[in-house]
């Protein structure tokens, strides 16, 4: 589904460009090819979710945008901070982006992109932004766990880091609660701290019907039917942190939550 | 016409392939697009019958797969289309059934290979083929982000055939994964078997070794900085799965726990 709407993103977005650059329209998914700017129509957030690898990202409110409040402390991370807000809200005068030349507007499109990867962060973990994101977790847009006796848990982006620059997204699954590496490539090249560290708490706390019941089950290594001894005893131990965990906690308290248990 | 071009591609890929007058089975097979997990099995290992015991009863049309396999029909298949078009010219509809036939012996041909796999990885040549793989990474890495891009081991759920389809056990986090790529989603699970992750482990020691040494971190959500409360729903339930014993306590508890976790644990506390 989101594929598809990609999709005819990027071909809405092709066909505003001007003919005579058609050309570089082939490369443009590699790198920011996008600065013949004072062309298109299309609105330059939906362009840059359009992309392929931006499957992740969720649209800001262009009010939260330029709201300064939001942007206190951010205006450090970029170069002529100002144009580069007026710009991602689509506002630059043409003139301006005309004037400019063909190395500015390139570091403005990275500017911008690094600009609305903070803002995104931020975005993501207000009341707006947590029910957008809930919309992309039920349709499962950041994957799903890979772990068997998860069955297929969709899971939440997560940074390592709030600095950019350091690591790149992760994405944690509220059911066997670990972390893991984005399945596409295209996807580990997104850094960490456009999502920040703090979404997956947040979202979980705010929408704790989200919480599924964690998995119990787990595997040893047999031979032949017999477990590995080694492995299996661990595995014990394990359960027996578990059991522990359930005791300190009170099977009834567990259970009164009605989420978050264990299955049966 | 699709099988044409797959045995192409499979002599330009195997040079050792010396006879050049047809294509081996075996080869072709394992060189199979989204076939990368496969070894190859060497023929004195599938002509031995003592190592097919029981297969006879368990896949259907045995001898014809087998000759398959061993490429065996090669130099019946000339006289064997003759026939066909005989057919084809007396009878059209018996003519359909050879094909049908073919197909047939084909797909049993793919079983029967299958479970000659599973058996024949788990013997000392078969292990140091699967661990060249394994170096290789042909079987993926751990997509757990602590477990540092650990090579995984191919592991059935079932050995019977058509149960389950092929899962990946971390030698590291010790846990099973589904393979990340969607043409190995559908690979039959028993053609690897239950023993084969159990078996690599107890063989290669080093690997146990170096998989102990490895720094046991795990993920804990946070939010601003802060833990979560255990009593929150969103609370840390999963610790266990990944945790190991730490302190001197902790390794007495692991060690209580060789034959059964201790009765004061039982569940009804």
């Amino acid at each position: 589904m989101a594929n598809e709407t990609v999709d005819v993103e990027l071909a809405s977005a092709e066909r505003t460009r001007p003919s005579d650059d058609s050309k570089r329209n082939d490369d443009d998914d590699a790198m920011g090819g996008v600065t013949d700017s004072s062309e298109y129509v299309e609105m330059w957030i939906d362009l840059f979710l359009g992309r392929k690898g931006h499957e992740y990202f969720c649209d800001v409110d262009p009010e939260y945008i330029t709201d300064r409040f939001n942007l206190i402390n951010l205006q450090k991370t970029v170069s002529k901070f100002t144009q580069v807000v007026q710009y991602i809200v689509d506002e630059l005068d043409e003139f301006v982006l005309e004037g400019m030349s063909h190395a500015r507007l390139e570091q403005l499109e990275s500017d911008a992109r690094k600009f609305y990867g903070l803002i995104h962060a931020r975005y993501i973990i207000t009341v707006k932004g947590l029910s957008k994101m809930l919309t992309k977790y039920k349709s499962a847009d950041f994957g799903r766990c890979p772990r068997v006796y998860c069955n297929c848990q969709p899971l939440l982006p997560v940074g390592l880091h709030d600095v950019p620059g350091i690591d790149c997204v992760k994405l944690y699954c509220p059911s066997c609660e670990d972390l893991y590496i984005p399945k596409s490539s295209r996807h580990s090249t997104i850094d960490g701290a456009y999502f920040g560290t703090s979404f997956p708490g947040m979202f979980l706390q705010a929408f704790p019907e989200m919480v599924p019941d964690h998995p119990v089950k787990r595997y040893v290594p047999r031979i032949f039917g017999f477990e590995l001894h080694k492995q299996a005893q661990l595995a014990r131990w394990q359960e027996l942190q578990r059991l522990k965990l359930v005791a300190k906690l009170g099977e009834e308290n567990l259970n009164a939550l009605n989420r978050g248990g264990y299955k049966k | 016409m699709s099988q044409e071009f797959i045995e192409d591609h499979s002599q330009g890929g195997s040079s050792e392939d010396d006879s050049g007058t047809y294509d081996e089975w075996i080869p072709s097979f394992c060189t199979r697009f989204g076939h990368e997990y496969f070894c190859q099995v060497p023929t004195e290992f599938i002509e031995d019958d003592f190592n097919m015991t029981s297969l006879p009863q368990e896949v259907p049309h045995y001898r014809k797969a087998l000759d398959l396999i061993l490429d065996l029909e090669a130099m019946s298949d000339e006289e064997l289309d003759e026939e066909e078009a005989e057919q084809v010219g007396q009878n059209g509809s018996e003519g359909k059934t050879q094909l049908v036939n073919r197909s047939i012996a084909e797909h049993a041909a793919e079983q029967l290979y299958g479970l000659i796999h599973a058996r024949y990885i788990l013997t000392k040549p078969g292990l140091q083929a699967m661990a060249e793989k394994f170096d290789h990474k042909e079987f993926g890495t751990c997509p757990r982000y602590y477990c540092g891009g650990m090579q995984l081991l191919p592991c059935g759920l079932s050995d019977t055939v058509g149960k389950h389809t092929v899962r990946l056990y971390c030698p590291s986090c010790q846990d099973l994964y589904l393979p990340q790529s969607s043409r190995h989603l559908c690979l039959e699970g028993a053609f690897w078997g239950t023993s084969f992750p159990g078996v690599f482990l107890k063989h290669f020691k080093e690997l146990e070794e170096y998989v102990e040494r490895k720094s046991k971190e795990s993920y804990e959500l946070k939010v601003f900085g802060f833990r979560i409360n255990d009593a929150a729903v969103s609370g840390p339930r999963m610790k266990w799965l990944r945790q190991y014993p730490g302190t001197e306590e902790e390794w007495q508890e692991l060690a209580d726990c060789e034959f059964e976790i201790p009765r004061t644990f039982d569940s009804s506390t």
